[in-house]
């Protein structure tokens, strides 16, 4: 670990991806995550690494697709609107099963929206956005440092599962500035790529020639390729749920589940309440896909647990999966704000004191 | 214990800087810090702010209601953000920019002609360095060596600013020091 250096989201993210080896960087503006590209247009020359400002995000897709297929780490950032254009060739990486790392600073939705934060694109991180039977791996940080963290283990899970992750951020972990502190270096190549990649047989031990597409015409092979995608999400789910429980030790009587931003507010309404001899726990996802089913289900049962509220920046998204892990065991109920307006620590309190 | 200190002016007015500088030397003398821009769409003579948060433990919510102080650098500012602060937080107020008061008389305010005094050292621009010396030099909020270190740190690659923006810190703890004790 190095030294403690202030730095914003959008920077931060920057920087990791190269300390985690990743020297391919294609992108397309987009506010609010123009500083990523900003940042490393000038620092991946300074490391020999590519910066490519590309004419549009359907084609920085297939950029991405080019470069993962021939086995080299990439990644992208964009926000909302440009994910949307970029989900035709997240299926199509999917479909071809290649490694890639896609960062999503979302902003307020649907169309054009706003600039300022939001969670708005749940449903399209975790259910899909593109077409067919896919899913990305998602990752929600909550602060700079944690950003930068999930950066650097996005890659080697891309590549665990041959599969794109996606960090999902928004406006304000792009935008704010916190202490940060990098990690040394990742190893600098993709590892095991000899058996599917297509860099050329000069760079691989292998004599198997790779093919890499998404174009499955007969429906056995397809079905085949379909049941490899399940049993990658399946393993996810059994070895790379994250999240982090917070005051969950107390006889709490509410459960709030919440990531990213939204997380920190109800973290110190939740501190707040406290003070006021009021237990509060809460679930926070730092994956929302795989998402931490069982972590939910048994916080809910607990005996003094009387009910369980998502708190998100978005209109009643992550609480369909809440209520899933919930089985009906206890009543779930949802509460969120959108265009940008975070909720004060107050107005939490507020929300769940009158459940 | 945390407090929150809100910088405000009109875009051009080196809000997002003076902001970034104080919470480099809080980061410097061990504490958490967390810096929010407004990153609307501002521009040069439009509104722009910043929140820097410091506190001895992690920081939860990002998003405060009633932040502790205030550099109100134009009028608006102090209109809008003024009744939010907390009662016995230091409110600075551009006095070459603000004809008015803060209209409270639970805050610390401090009146202080910042952009003249910038303009007196050859140029408005250090108006944000005077600011940020007579706040930090009033409120105590980090030691004022450290500032002088993060200062000259953020200009120490811009020569041509140098020595102004370290005489525009000392000119706004001057100003400071020589008004009444709260």
């Amino acid at each position: 670990m190095g030294k403690k250096v202030l730095m914003k989201g959008n920077e931060a993210i920057g920087e990791a991806a190269i300390r985690a080896g990743c020297l391919n960087y294609f992108a397309y503006p987009i506010t609010p995550q123009s500083e990523v590209a900003e940042y490393l247009s000038h620092r991946m020359p300074e490391v020999g690494g590519v910066f490519l400002q590309a004419e549009s995000e359907v084609a920085v897709a297939y950029m991405i697709y080019g470069a993962a297929g021939a086995g080299a780490r990439v990644f992208t950032t964009s926000s909302s609107p440009g994910i949307s254009l970029m989900s035709e060739g997240l299926s199509y990486i999917a479909g071809a099963q290649l490694p890639a790392v896609f960062v999503n600073i979302v902003r307020g939705g649907p169309g054009l929206g706003g600039i300022l934060p939001s969670q708005g694109d749940y449903f399209q991180a975790t259910k899909g956005g593109g077409h067919g039977d896919y899913h990305l791996l998602v990752m929600a940080p909550e602060s700079v440092q944690e950003a930068a963290d999930m950066m650097m283990r996005a890659f080697p899970l891309a590549e665990k599962y041959r599969n794109p992750v996606i960090i999902l951020g928004d406006g304000l972990i792009g935008q704010m500035m916190e202490p940060v502190e990098f990690h040394d270096h990742l190893r600098t190549d993709p590892v095991n790529n000899n058996h599917w990649a297509t860099n050329g047989m000069q760079f691989r031990n292998s004599s198997k020639p790779n093919i890499v597409k998404s174009l499955f015409l007969d429906p056995d092979e397809l079905n085949e390729n379909n049941l490899i995608l399940k049993a990658k999400y399946e393993r996810m789910k059994k070895e790379d749920i994250l999240f982090e429980p917070y005051n969950m030790d107390g006889p709490y009587q509410k459960l709030i589940v919440s990531y990213g931003t939204m997380s920190r507010v109800c973290k110190t309404a939740i501190d707040n309440l406290k003070v006021k001899g009021i237990e509060v726990g809460m679930i926070r996802p730092q994956t929302l896909f795989p998402f931490p089913e069982t972590a939910v289900f048994e916080a809910a049962a607990k005996e003094s647990c009387k009910a369980v509220i998502s708190i998100e920046l978005s209109m009643g998204q992550m609480v369909e999966d809440v209520q899933r892990c919930v089985q009906g065991l206890r009543p779930v109920h949802w509460y969120g704000e959108c265009g940008g307006n975070v909720p004060t620590p107050e107005k939490v309190m507020d929300v769940v004191t009158s459940l | 214990m945390q407090s929150e200190v809100m910088f405000a002016g009109f875009g051009g007015q080196g809000i997002l800087m003076s902001g970034k500088v104080l919470a480099h030397a809080a980061m410097e003398e061990g504490h958490e810090v967390l810096w929010m821009p407004s990153y609307g769409p501002e521009m040069r003579g439009g509104t722009a702010y910043c929140l820097v948060m410091i506190s001895d433990r992690l920081i939860g919510s990002p998003v405060v209601r009633n932040p502790s102080h205030l550099v109100a650098m134009n009028r608006p500012s102090l209109e809008k953000f003024a009744p939010l602060i907390k009662p016995a937080g230091v409110v600075l107020i551009n006095s070459s920019l603000i004809a008015i008061d803060a209209g409270r008389e639970d805050l610390d305010v401090i009146k202080i002609p910042v952009t003249a005094i910038a303009k007196e050292l050859g140029n408005v621009r250090a108006a944000n360095i005077v600011a940020l010396g007579a706040f930090v030099e009033r409120s105590k909020i980090v030691g004022f060596d450290t500032l002088r270190h993060c200062v000259h740190e953020e200009f120490v690659n811009k020569k041509n600013f140098l020595s102004l923006n370290m005489n525009a810190l000392e000119e706004g703890k001057k100003a400071a020091e020589m008004l009444p004790k709260k």
